[in-house]
C-alpha cells in the first residue's frame, strides 16, 4: 500500500478502518452522508500496470530553421525547446527575425495567384495528401507532440492527431463547394494569412488554422507556440511530401516578439489568432486600425453545470474530462463547476474517488492519463493560483493516487471547494488541472452566476431532463454548450466565443466564412 | 458517457509481470460453466478435473472459483471437487427463464443447496420486472435467499432483456437491498450477454452500496467473454471502478466456458514464448 489515502494519512491499511467502522452500525453509514464517508475504496497496487512506454521512434532534428517558400532556412540565431516531462532539450528552434518574417510574407503573397488560380478542386487534391499524410504518419506526430508538449500519449495518439487529419479532410471537401458555403454570393480568399497558435493543442489548432484557410484558397505564414514548435515543422516536411506548391504555407518559429512582427507585418490580409485575451486585445486593435478582418479564439472560464436530476457518474466523467484533460489546458475547460445544492456532498465524494483514479507521470507511458505541465512558466502559475485558492480561504483537495516524477513539471490534478464567485479562482483563467466547486439552489442562480464572467467561451449542462436542457442551454451566453457530454469536438462543429473569449468561429461550414470575402 | 468510460479501460497497455499476473486472477474468478441440454455426468466430471487443474503442464496455476451446472448435476460436481476449494455452484429458481410459479422455484433452490450447492445462481423474473411489480421482485429474491441458507446467492439480472442502463441500475439495487450476496449480469442465453458498459452500471451500484453501508457485494459478468484480452479490459474496469478488493474471486467472478482456454493459451505463451496448439488444451 504505497499511496496515501485522504482521510487515513496515517498509513493504516483502510480495510482495516473500513472493517471498525462497519462494526459501529449500518445505520451511522447513512447519518455519515453529509460528511466524511466512512468506507474507503483502496486503489492501490494489488494489481498493477507494468511501465508501457510508446517506443515508435522519432528523428529530431539537432537545429530546425524556419520553412518558408518551401524550403527549411538555415537557423541563426536560436532557443531550444525542451521536454516539459523531463526537462531535457530536444532541439534548437530558429527566433524569427522581423526579416525573416517579411521574407515568409513575402513568399506567401507571390504563392497566393497561382493558389488561387489553380481552383478548389486542384487546392483539395493537395489537402486530401495532407490528410492522409498526417494519418500515414500519425504515431510519429503523436510522439513527437506528447514529447514536446507533456500531454499524455492517449491524448495524443486518440485525439490530437487523428482530429487534426480529419480537419484536413474535411476542409478538403470544402474546396470546391465554397459556393454552396456562402450561397448567392461568390467567395474569394482573403490573401495573405498570419496566424499564431497555442501551445495547448499545436498540431490540432495547426489544422483548425491552415486547413480552412487553403481550402478558399489563401496562402499562410503559421508562427506555433514557442514552447511547442515541433510538430509544425515536421507538418512542413508533410507540405514538402506532398509537393505542396512553395510559398503557399510558411512556418516561422519563435516567441512573442516573432508573433508580433508577423501580424504587425504591412502585408497580410488576415489575422488569425488562438490564445491569452490579453495578447488578443492588442491584436483585435491592430486588425481595426488596419482594417482587415481578424479571428480570435481566447481564454475561458466555462462553467458546468450539474443539476440534482442528473445522471451523477455520468457528470462525473464530463468533469473529469472537462478540467483534467490535456492537464487542464484546454481553453474551454471545464473550470467552474456548479453543483445543485443537494447533491453537491455526493458529487465532491465521487470526484474524489474518480481524481484517485487517474494515473499522473510519464506522458509517454499508453497508461498515463494526466501529463507534464507544458512549461516551467505555466506550472509557476498554477501553483501560484493554488496559493491563492488557499489564501482566499477555498479548501484544497488534490488527488493522492500517484507519486509525482521527481524531473519535469507535474502538478497532482485537483479542485476547490467552499469558492465564492467573487474568488480570483472563480474568475480567472488558471489553465491547468484546477478546478473551483460552487453550488447553487435555483436554475437562474445558476445561469446568472455562469455568465457572471467576462468570457464566454463554452459551458457544460447535466440532467435528465430534456426541456431544462434547452431551457438552460438557450440562457447562457458561451459559444458552444456542451449537454450531458463535454469537450467534443468535431471538424464540422463550428467553436467558437462571446464576449472576451473572442469572435469568429473555426470548424463547420460557418469556418470558411473566417477564410473568404464575399 | 457509460459507454465512453467503459472503452476507456480497454485503453490500458497490460504488459508482461503484470499481464502473466493479471492472467492468473483472471483464471482464478472463473465460473467454469457447463449449462446445456445434453450435459451428463461424465463431461461435468472432465469439467471439474479442468477446474482444479487447469493446465497439467503449469501446475503454478490458481484452480478456477467454482463449476457451475445445473441442479441434476450438483452432486456429481460435489463429489468430484471434494477437498478441492473449488466450490459448486447451480444455477436455479427456473433457469434460464425464471417463468415459474414461485414455489416451484423455491423448491428448485432448496434442492440444489441440499444435493450441496455452495452458490446459487437464480434468475429474477423480468416479467414482473419490467411489467412495474418490482416489490413482487423484491420479495422473491428475499425468500429465495433464505431458502440458499449457507450457500451464496448470485441474483442475475439477465440485462440483455432489462435493455436500458437505468433499468440495469435499478435492478442492481433492487437485488442488492433483497439480500445478493452478488449481482450477475445474464443466463448466457439471451444475446447480448455481458458487456463492458452493463458491468460498469453494475459495478457502480456496488459501489454506491458499499459507501453507504460498508457490505461488499460481488459481482458476476457472463456470456460473451471468451478471450483473455476481455478479461484483462474486464479487470481494469473493477481495479478502477471498486479497487484493490474486488480483485479477489470472492468479490468478483467470470461466468464462462471458453475463456479458461484462451486464458491458459495466453498464459503458455508467456511461459514458453510461443502459442501452442489448441488441441493442446481439453475442451472440458
Amino acid at each position: 500500500m504505497s499511496e496515501q489515502h485522504p482521510e487515513n494519512g496515517s498509513g493504516e491499511d483502510p480495510r482495516i478502518m473500513a472493517q471498525d467502522t462497519a462494526d459501529t452500525s449500518i445505520t451511522a453509514g447513512r447519518m455519515g452522508r453529509a460528511g466524511r464517508p466512512r468506507y474507503e475504496l483502496t486503489f492501490g497496487d494489488a494489481w498493477d500496470y507494468a511501465p508501457a512506454p510508446e517506443r515508435v521512434p522519432v528523428a529530431i532534428k539537432e537545429r530546425y530553421g524556419h520553412f518558408i517558400n518551401g524550403k527549411f532556412t538555415s537557423a541563426k540565431e536560436v532557443f531550444s525547446t525542451i521536454n516539459p516531462a523531463t526537462e531535457k532539450k530536444l532541439a534548437l528552434v530558429a527566433q524569427g527575425s522581423a526579416r525573416e518574417v517579411g521574407s515568409a510574407v513575402k513568399a506567401a503573397r507571390d504563392a497566393l495567384r497561382g493558389w488561387t488560380r489553380i481552383g478548389g478542386k486542384e487546392r483539395g487534391k493537395y489537402i486530401y495528401r495532407i490528410a492522409r499524410r498526417l494519418q500515414e504518419r500519425a504515431r510519429e506526430f503523436a510522439v513527437l507532440e506528447t514529447m514536446d508538449g507533456g500531454k499524455p500519449i492517449k491524448e495524443s495518439r486518440d485525439v490530437d492527431i487523428p482530429l487534426a487529419a480529419q480537419y484536413f479532410f474535411y476542409y478538403a471537401g470544402w474546396a470546391d463547394k465554397l459556393r454552396y458555403a456562402v450561397p448567392g454570393r461568390d467567395p474569394r480568399a482573403l490573401g495573405v494569412c498570419a496566424q499564431v497558435i497555442p501551445w495547448n493543442f499545436p498540431l490540432m489548432m495547426l489544422s483548425w488554422k491552415i486547413a480552412p484557410a487553403l481550402a478558399c484558397g489563401n496562402t499562410v505564414v503559421l508562427k506555433p507556440a514557442e514552447t511547442t514548435p515541433l510538430t509544425a515543422l515536421l507538418f512542413a516536411e508533410v507540405c514538402q511530401e506532398v509537393e505542396l506548391p512553395a510559398g503557399v504555407v510558411n512556418i516561422v518559429t519563435g516567441d512573442g516578439r516573432t508573433g508580433a512582427a508577423l501580424v504587425g507585418h504591412k502585408d497580410i490580409d488576415k489575422i488569425a489568432f488562438t490564445g491569452s485575451t490579453g495578447v488578443g486585445k492588442k491584436l483585435a486593435a491592430i486588425a481595426a486600425e488596419r482594417g482587415i478582418p481578424a479571428t480570435l479564439e481566447l481564454g475561458g472560464k466555462s462553467p458546468n453545470i450539474i443539476f440534482d436530476d442528473a445522471s451523477i457518474d455520468q457528470a462525473i466523467e464530463g468533469i473529469i474530462q472537462g478540467i483534467y484533460f490535456n492537464q487542464g489546458h484546454v481553453c474551454c475547460a471545464g473550470s467552474r463547476l456548479f453543483v445543485q445544492e443537494g447533491i453537491a456532498g455526493e458529487v465532491q465524494e465521487r470526484l474524489k474517488i474518480r481524481l484517485n483514479s487517474l494515473r499522473v507521470g510519464d506522458p509517454l507511458d499508453k497508461n498515463t492519463d494526466v501529463g507534464a505541465i507544458n512549461s516551467r512558466m505555466q506550472l509557476k502559475k498554477i501553483e501560484e493560483y493554488l496559493k491563492i485558492g488557499r489564501g482566499e480561504g477555498a479548501l484544497l483537495y488534490e488527488s493522492n493516487g500517484s507519486m509525482l516524477p521527481k524531473k519535469g513539471y507535474f502538478c497532482r490534478p485537483s479542485f476547490f471547494t467552499g469558492v465564492q464567485q467573487s474568488h480570483r479562482i472563480a474568475q480567472e483563467e488558471i489553465f491547468g488541472p484546477v478546478l473551483a466547486v460552487q453550488t447553487f439552489r435555483t436554475p437562474e442562480e445558476a445561469i446568472s452566476r455562469a455568465n457572471n464572467t467576462p468570457y464566454g467561451l463554452a459551458a457544460g449542462v447535466w440532467t435528465d431532463k430534456g426541456s431544462k436542457i434547452f431551457e438552460v442551454a438557450t440562457k447562457l451566453k458561451a459559444g458552444v454548450v456542451w449537454c450531458n457530454t463535454y469537450n467534443k469536438f468535431d471538424a464540422t462543429s463550428p467553436f467558437g466565443g462571446y464576449k472576451e473569449s473572442g469572435f469568429g468561429r473555426e470548424g463547420g461550414m460557418h469556418g470558411i466564412r473566417a477564410y473568404v470575402r464575399v | 458517457m457509460v459507454d465512453a468510460r467503459a472503452a476507456s479501460f480497454t485503453k490500458r497497455s497490460i504488459k508482461t509481470s503484470m499481464k502473466d499476473a493479471g492472467l492468473r486472477i483472471v483464471l482464478s474468478m472463473v465460473d467454469l460453466t457447463t449449462l446445456e441440454g445434453k450435459d451428463s455426468a461424465e463431461k461435468v466430471r472432465s469439467l471439474c478435473r479442468k477446474a482444479i487443474t487447469p493446465d497439467i503442464n503449469d501446475l503454478t496455476l490458481p484452480h478456477v472459483a467454482a463449476v457451475c451446472v445445473y441442479p441434476e448435476l450438483v452432486t456429481t460436481a460435489k463429489e468430484a471437487l471434494a477437498g478441492s476449494g473449488v466450490r459448486v455452484a447451480s444455477v436455479a429458481t427456473g433457469f434460464p427463464s425464471g417463468q415459474f410459479p414461485i414455489d416451484v422455484r423455491l423448491e428448485d433452490t432448496r434442492r440444489a443447496v441440499e444435493a450441496g450447492a455452495d452458490e446459487i445462481d437464480m434468475v429474477i423474473s423480468r416479467g414482473s420486472f419490467l411489467a412495474g411489480d418490482r416489490g413482487k421482485v423484491y420479495d422473491e429474491i428475499a425468500s429465495i435467499k433464505e431458502a440458499c441458507g449457507d450457500a451464496h446467492l448470485k441474483v442475475i439480472l439477465e440485462t440483455g432483456e432489462l435493455e436500458t442502463y437505468d433499468l440495469v441500475r435499478a435492478a442492481s439495487d433492487l437485488a442488492i437491498h433483497a439480500g445478493a450476496d452478488f449481482i450477475k449480469t445474464s443466463t448466457g442465453k439471451v444475446s447480448p450477454a455481458a458487456t463492458m458498459s452493463v458491468t460498469l452500471v453494475m459495478l457502480e451500484a456496488i459501489r454506491d452500496h458499499y459507501l453507504s453501508t460498508g457490505v461488499r457485494i460481488g459481482m458476476k459478468p457472463a456470456g460473451g467473454i471468451s478471450k483473455a484480452k476481455l478479461s484483462l479490459h474486464y479487470l481494469v474496469m473493477v481495479k478502477e471502478t471498486l479497487g484493490d478488493e474486488w480483485l479477489d474471486p470472492g468479490l468478483f467472478r467470470f461466468g464462462a466456458s471458453s475463456l479458461t482456454n484462451d486464458l491458459l493459451m495466453q498464459l503458455a505463451k508467456l511461459r514458453e514464448g510461443r502459442y501452442p496448439a489448441k488441441h493442446d488444451f481439453s475442451d472440458a
